[in-house]
């Protein structure tokens, strides 16, 4: 399998204080990569430059072969797509929310594949015209997740998607997670604190104060 | 209909009912000690304001009285030109330094006001609702200039706080892969709806809580009050359109500013 993506000798400096120091690591397509580490050692960061939301200050970042600065940013930002730590919904309802990814594409909303995503999601058609703030906080991530990838992007960037989430949402989101990495071939890199996440990596990486750590093996057990 | 044959603002008009003498106006400077005596008795701290701008005031419209009359007696279209773009470059440097730091805004408010207050003028003039004379055409450029400078003002106030207080939504919506466009759109609404709210506002009101500046002051130069009424209307026309006009062109041109060429936030 090709690598899809490829960053070498990453660093981004903000006011003067570095956040990320020279990292360098390579994923293959349809690969699950997990990130750990810290709080605040820069794994958002990481996730904000791959996904182009901010520059890196040094090195590149590689996707499909091309710099990520050589992509048009918006069409780039389709691709590789990051959801948030903490999304905010938009608008009022979970219908806003849905229509969003086809309003930016000039497309029509498509109801069927919009309920479909929910349903996958253990929400419902019926779900559409609830007000945001009437979402629990599983809820609200699981809409948030979904306008990453109702228009499935080659690369998902998700950020402690499950941080504060009760077990059934967590189960869901997992479930999702790795629905679209196996069925739909997407390539995932998914920053996470979650003990059993962490547990079943597939490949784990460490960012400890800004830097990469690619643990041995027996510290993965 | 406006006959512009009566258009008496500032010019040829009846002076029989306007005489301050030097001395009257002493005695009403005597108004300013009233706010001074305010300021001590209060401590406000404010009377070393008050003080400057009253004389800066006495000092500004004396020297604007001079040029004015110098520019109505000459008549000169080239002259009168300039003097527009001279109001119309000092109402963008205001604008401009009410926009906190959005960069290139001084030339974007020259844009936006110049387009709008220029498109005004050009649309009185040729419907002969104003003529190319000094007496008039200086002050309605000042009036409609004024109105796109605030305008512009709060619609940048309403840029810089919206960027700075929904900036993690900006960000979803780039990283779900909005252009800058799409992720500004919420913003660019409430910006152009903010710089054009005081003076619908304004608008509403009029003759029921305000009396207007120019009608007042035609009245007060006993002109008729229902003519006075008749340039009172145009003037609601004219500033409902240049406020919305500038406030659009303004936001249009400035929240760009608000990205680099990555397309990514960079001011909040
Ligand atoms: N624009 C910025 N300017 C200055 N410092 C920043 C900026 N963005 C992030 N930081 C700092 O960089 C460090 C890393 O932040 P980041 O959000 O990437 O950490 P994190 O690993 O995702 O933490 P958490 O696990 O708590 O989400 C923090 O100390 C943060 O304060
Ligand atoms: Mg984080």
């Amino acid at each position: 399998m090709g690598t899809i993506l490829q960053l070498d000798h990453v660093s981004y400096t903000a006011d003067k204080s570095q956040i990320l120091s020279d990292i360098s690591f390579s994923v293959a397509e349809q690969e699950y990569l997990t990130i750990s580490g810290p709080s605040g050692s820069g794994k958002s960061t990481l996730l904000r430059v791959i996904s182009s939301l901010i520059t890196q200050t040094s090195g590149t970042v590689n996707f499909k072969g091309k710099s990520s600065l050589d992509y048009d940013p918006t069409e780039y930002r389709r691709h590789v797509s990051y959801c948030f730590q903490q999304p905010q919904l938009f608008g009022n309802t979970v219908k806003d929310n849905l229509t969003f990814p086809f309003e930016i594409r000039n497309q029509p909303f498509d109801q069927k594949k919009a309920t479909d995503s929910l349903q996958y999601v253990g929400l419902s058609a019926g779900d559409l015209d609830k007000n945001i703030n009437a979402l629990s906080g599983g809820e609200k991530q699981r809409v948030a997740l979904i306008r990453n990838v109702l228009f499935p992007p080659d690369i998902l960037l998700a950020d402690e998607v499950t941080a504060g989430l009760d077990d059934t949402s967590k189960e869901i989101v997992h479930k999702l997670l790795k629905h679209l990495n196996q069925d739909r071939k997407m390539t995932l890199i998914s920053v996470t604190h979650d003990d059993s996440e962490i547990r079943d990596a597939a490949k784990l990486y460490n960012i400890v104060a800004g830097k990469l750590e690619v643990p041995t093996n027996d510290q993965q057990q | 209909m406006i006959n512009s044959n009566n258009f008496i603002l500032m010019g040829a008009m009846n002076t029989k009912n306007l005489q301050v003498s030097p001395f009257s106006l002493v005695l009403a400077a005597s108004l300013v000690l009233v706010a001074v005596l305010i300021s001590q008795w209060q401590k406000l701290g404010l009377t070393k304001d008050l003080l400057v701008a009253a004389i800066r005031a006495v000092i500004q419209l004396t020297i604007v009285g001079f040029i004015l009359k110098y520019i109505f007696r000459i008549n000169n279209a080239w002259l009168t030109g300039l003097m527009i773009l001279f109001i119309i470059f000092n109402a963008a440097y205001n604008a401009h330094k009410r926009a906190a730091g959005i960069p290139k805004s001084f030339p974007i408010s020259l844009i936006a006001i110049f387009t709008a207050t220029i498109l005004s003028l050009v649309i009185l003039v040729v419907t002969g609702a104003v003529k190319f004379i000094p007496s008039q055409t200086i002050p309605i450029t000042g009036m409609i200039a004024g109105q796109a400078m605030v305008a512009d003002g709060l619609a940048y106030r309403s840029l810089n706080s919206s960027f700075h207080d929904r900036r993690e939504q900006v960000l979803e919506k780039l990283a779900l892969g909005a252009n800058v466009k799409q992720a500004s759109e919420g913003i660019i609404r409430d910006s152009i709806k903010n710089g054009m709210a005081p003076s619908i506002d304004s608008v509403k009101t009029m003759g029921i809580v305000n009396l207007p500046g120019m009608m007042s002051g035609l009245m007060f130069a006993g002109v008729d009050p229902l003519q006075a009424v008749e340039y009172q209307i145009m003037t609601v026309f004219m500033i409902l359109a240049t406020t919305s006009l500038s406030a659009f062109i303004a936001v249009y041109l400035a929240y760009k500013q608000f990205y680099n060429d990555r397309d990514q936030l960079v001011r909040d």
